[in-house]
């Protein structure tokens, strides 16, 4: 049985809050993670995008911009005037 | 005009001569926005100092999307208040950029309401750009938008918004319905559009005819140009036409065929079709006398880009001809296979070219599935890139 949606958008959530600061993911770094670990089986690209979907749409995440795109957690920006 | 706010004599300075002048456009909005005063004063500064006052990237955006907003802050918020956030909106064009006078009315609008008033009718994309907002601004620009029935387009590492030449339209050289192709290409992948989800940005252009409008062959990561399969159609009697009203067919027809396919002899013009290689060329001098063949299709090329990271790429043939009725289905499952591939192997900022490039076109072949064949050599005789082996002999 595959892996719900919720779930893997769950482990991508942790992904992000654990690299925040760290590391710039992208979204194929979510998905390639995701895949390996639950296996293609299970999780499929079409289930990782939804996921992805989930969490831009609950605003949990956000797209952010530095020469890529990366998934972030929502913040203030840096570069944004007080 | 409102008065002016600063001193700008490097920037007045283009607006000398008879060209059309970006300044002067700024100037005339300045009673639309206060941010276009600003606009001026930190552009002046620019010039000033050789170096831009902008601020580039970030999580600016609306609810959802990861494309379409291109963030903007000023580095000098205290001198030039107005301009402390100036956003760019991307909106992503009708197809063919046709509109109604309306719907530009109704642009100007919104973006009159909500932004600078200023927009580039249309950016190097392709989209229309609404150049400069703030940040509170933008989901209710973006609500104005969709309400109307537009959309973002997009930006970052995702689809690019597709665009295509005005096609069937308006061209008679048009090979395939271009603004059929671009629209269904759209719609098909709203989410790749949306949703950033590649090593870096994808490009789709589609051009009509070998003319290639859009530049489709040096500006897209996957180009689809219309071509034909068949013998240029040519009417004898009107190249007889050319001929005496003038028109120099030897040295202005034949002696610029890149293939040298074409002869004249004074009274008729022969084409060796076998070894035109489809330039239009000769189409485009006379038109009335030569067509494009009947069996019609397009030609797909993969791995164009404009020098960003690394320099610019022209597009190398991926399959020499598809049936306009196959196209569309051909152009997916290609895209899906080269975009598992990519999404695989392709390092961040890495174009597909440039992925193409580092690890050879016949292992990047091989892994979406097709075979090499003669139309993929850009220049033959001269450099293969794909090595056939004593038993590969046809």
């Amino acid at each position: 049985m595959s892996v719900p949606v919720e779930t893997i958008a769950e482990e991508m959530f942790k992904m992000v809050t654990e690299y925040q600061g760290k590391k710039n993911l992208k979204a194929l770094d979510l998905t390639k993670a995701m895949i390996a670990k639950y296996g293609d089986a299970e999780c499929s690209k079409d289930d990782c995008k939804h996921a992805i979907r989930q969490l831009m749409d609950s605003g949990r995440c956000v797209y952010s911009y530095f020469g890529g795109s990366f998934i972030t957690l929502p913040h203030k920006e840096g570069a944004a005037p007080e | 005009m409102a008065d002016k706010k600063y001193e700008t004599p490097m920037l007045d300075e283009l607006e000398k001569g008879p060209w059309p002048s970006f300044v002067k456009e700024i100037k005339k909005s300045t009673d639309i926005s206060p941010a276009c005063q600003d606009l001026l004063g930190v552009l002046e500064v620019s010039y000033e100092d050789k170096k831009n006052h902008w601020k580039h990237g970030g999580i600016v955006g609306v609810m959802g999307y990861g494309g379409g907003i291109i963030g903007r802050y000023s580095d000098m918020p205290e001198q030039f208040p107005e301009v402390a956030h100036f956003h760019t909106i991307r909106v992503n064009m009708p197809t063919g950029w046709f509109y109604t006078s309306d719907a530009l009315r109704t642009l100007c609008d919104i973006w009159d309401r909500h932004g600078s008033g200023l927009t580039n009718m249309h950016g190097s994309t392709g989209d229309v750009i609404f150049l400069g907002t703030t940040t509170d601004e933008l989901e209710p620009t973006f609500k104005d938008l969709t309400a109307a029935g537009f959309d973002l387009g997009g930006s970052g590492s995702c689809v690019r918004t597709p665009s295509a030449c005005v096609g069937q339209a308006r061209c008679e050289w048009a090979c395939y319905d271009t603004l059929a192709a671009c629209n269904d290409i759209t719609q098909t992948y709203q989410d790749e559009l949306h949703r950033p989800a590649f090593p870096y940005k994808f490009k789709f252009k589609f051009s009509g005819c070998p003319n290639d409008c859009v530049a489709s062959i040096a500006r897209s990561d996957l180009a689809i140009i219309g071509t034909w399969k068949d013998e240029i159609q040519q009417d004898d009697a009107a190249v007889a036409e050319y001929a005496a009203s003038g028109l120099d067919i030897q040295k202005d027809v034949c002696g610029h065929c890149p293939s040298k396919c074409m002869e004249w002899d004074g009274q008729k013009l022969r084409i060796s079709n076998r070894e035109c290689v489809h330039c239009m060329h000769c189409i485009n001098v006379m038109p009335k006398a030569l067509r494009p063949g009947k069996e019609k299709g397009a030609a797909i090329l993969i791995g164009a880009k404009a020098p960003i990271v690394q320099g610019a790429l022209l597009a190398s043939v991926l399959i020499p001809f598809v049936p306009a009725e196959e196209l569309l289905d051909t152009i997916k499952e290609l895209t899906s296979r080269i975009w598992d591939f990519w999404g695989e192997y392709g390092k961040n900022r890495e174009r597909i070219g440039e992925l193409i490039q580092r690890v050879g076109m016949a292992n990047f072949l091989d892994a979406i599935g097709l075979d090499p064949v003669p139309e993929m050599v850009s220049a033959p005789r001269d450099n293969p890139y794909v090595y056939f082996k004593a038993e590969d002999k046809i």
